[in-house]
């Protein structure tokens, strides 16, 4: 594995390995060292959570990094092709970390260079390493990643951290539960995908009916520009807030995900619950992103 | 009822088994040179489909571009060479598992349609023939790409 471009490109083997990886970091019976090489943070459209967690990633293991956040100040601005930029960074550094609103530009960047790629979200299409580090956090709090039941929330149409985990999870036997705004349900081809796979699930918009047979829920945000009429949204948004209340009926083991940021779908009383589970989510992903650049380093 | 029967040509392809209705519309994709003759039988009696197209199309021999383009869009078609009015070769079409260059992304968001790149794209073989674009990972009916 030279690069990680798309949850579909990795096998369960492949997983599992990153899983184990990060829990081996995380626990210090493993110390990446990664003094003398150099990550690029190619950054195309802003994030400051998952260019702080990569660049923490790397500093944490003795690695240095370039961080280009937006286009201002590149010669982007100035009309150089995609191609260009790649390559001339490539030269500087020992990986490239991408993020693009352009679904498939980590891909093509990791046919144009010689160094490793490593998507970091290209539109609404992957965002592996954020699927991955939830599949950590399943491990970590399920204590296996089979035959697990989940519940994804929110807006399942545009959220690019759903559509990875629905592909990350799918080797394991999972059952699903979207429960989404009918226009922001999840894409016709994860359904037939997920129908080719023989994969359950279950769509609809009613939390409290299905909460007692989670073992995960994972909240995304419903935007307000995804509708075209702001009443409905307000009618529609309270339906999709995660209250101490939803949870009344959750099982021990339920875990409440969530990719941050979050606005106020799920409530702040519920932090202060064993279900939350979200900023040690934000935390895995330090340990699964050392994995992962250990594990792609390493392999050159 | 008299047997209808498109007469047989000297050199060149014989598309058959193609589904009734659909000859117009793989003559049209394959671009023959203007004054190419060519043969069309359509809704012709048949003991594999029921009913039929064909297409006979006198000296040309498809390309492999051609022939992806008529496998995604009909499967279950046969090639047939002729030469001197005689069989050179037959064969069903079969899906390749990947296209390059022939088709144009869809999605406008894709890199191939920002970038300098080559298309590529992977066949789900079912019905109908859905093809995954190797970038943006998006899936579309053949139909959908084939204008």
């Amino acid at each position: 594995m030279r690069d990680l471009i798309s949850m579909n490109d990795l096998s369960s083997e492949d997983i599992l390995g990153l899983v184990e990886m990060a829990g081996k970091i995380e626990a210090g019976a493993v110390t990446p060292d990664m003094s003398g090489k150099l990550a690029a943070l190619l950054f195309f459209e802003p994030s400051t959570r998952t260019c702080f967690s990569f660049d923490t990633a790397m500093k944490r293991m003795r690695g240095e990094t370039l961080i280009m956040s937006g286009t201002g100040n590149t010669s982007a601005k100035k009309g150089e092709s995609l191609f260009d930029t790649l390559k001339t960074i490539s030269m500087y550094s020992d990986m490239i970390i991408m993020r693009s609103p352009i679904e498939g530009a980590a891909r093509y960047a990791s046919e144009k260079v010689n160094i490793p790629v490593v998507n970091a979200g290209d539109g609404a299409n992957q965002h592996p390493t954020q699927a991955l580090l939830d599949l950590y956090s399943i491990m970590k709090t399920q204590k296996k990643l089979e035959n697990l039941t989940i519940g994804l929330v929110g807006d399942l149409r545009y959220g690019r951290t759903v559509h990875s985990l629905v592909q990350a999870l799918s080797p394991f036997r999972p059952t699903f539960h979207f429960l989404s705004p009918s226009h922001l349900s999840l894409p016709q081809y994860l359904l037939e995908e997920l129908d080719e796979r023989e994969i359950p699930y279950y769509q609809g918009n009613d939390i409290a009916a299905v909460v007692r047979e989670l073992d995960i829920m994972y909240v995304t945000r419903i935007q307000k520009e995804r509708f075209s009429d702001e009443e409905e949204y307000n009618r529609l948004k309270g339906s999709y807030v995660i209250t101490k209340k939803t949870l009344d009926a959750a099982r021990k083991n339920l875990r409440v995900m969530h990719p941050l940021p979050r606005v106020d779908e799920i409530a702040t009383e519920v932090d202060d619950s064993p279900y939350a589970y979200y900023f040690q989510q934000a935390k895995n992903g330090v340990y699964m992103r050392q994995a992962i650049i250990k594990t792609l380093l390493e392999a050159i | 009822m008299t047997e209808m029967k498109v007469d047989a040509i000297r050199n060149g392809s014989v598309i058959d088994h193609l589904p009734p209705g659909k000859a117009p519309e793989i003559i049209r994709l394959l671009r023959v040179s203007p004054g190419t003759p060519v043969l069309m039988g359509t809704n012709l009696p048949s003991e594999k489909l029921d009913k039929k197209d064909v297409l006979k199309i006198e000296n040309h021999e498809l390309s492999p571009e051609e022939v992806d383009t008529i496998a995604l869009l009909t499967p279950e078609a046969t090639l047939t060479i002729i030469e001197e009015f005689k069989i050179k070769s037959k064969r069903k079409v079969e899906l390749p598992e990947e296209v390059q260059e022939i088709f144009t992304c869809p999605n406008p968001h894709c890199i191939t349609n920002i970038e300098e790149a080559v298309t590529r794209f992977r066949i789900n073989p079912g019905t109908p023939v859905k093809l995954t674009c190797g970038y943006c990972e998006k899936r579309y009916p053949a139909d959908k790409l084939i204008v």
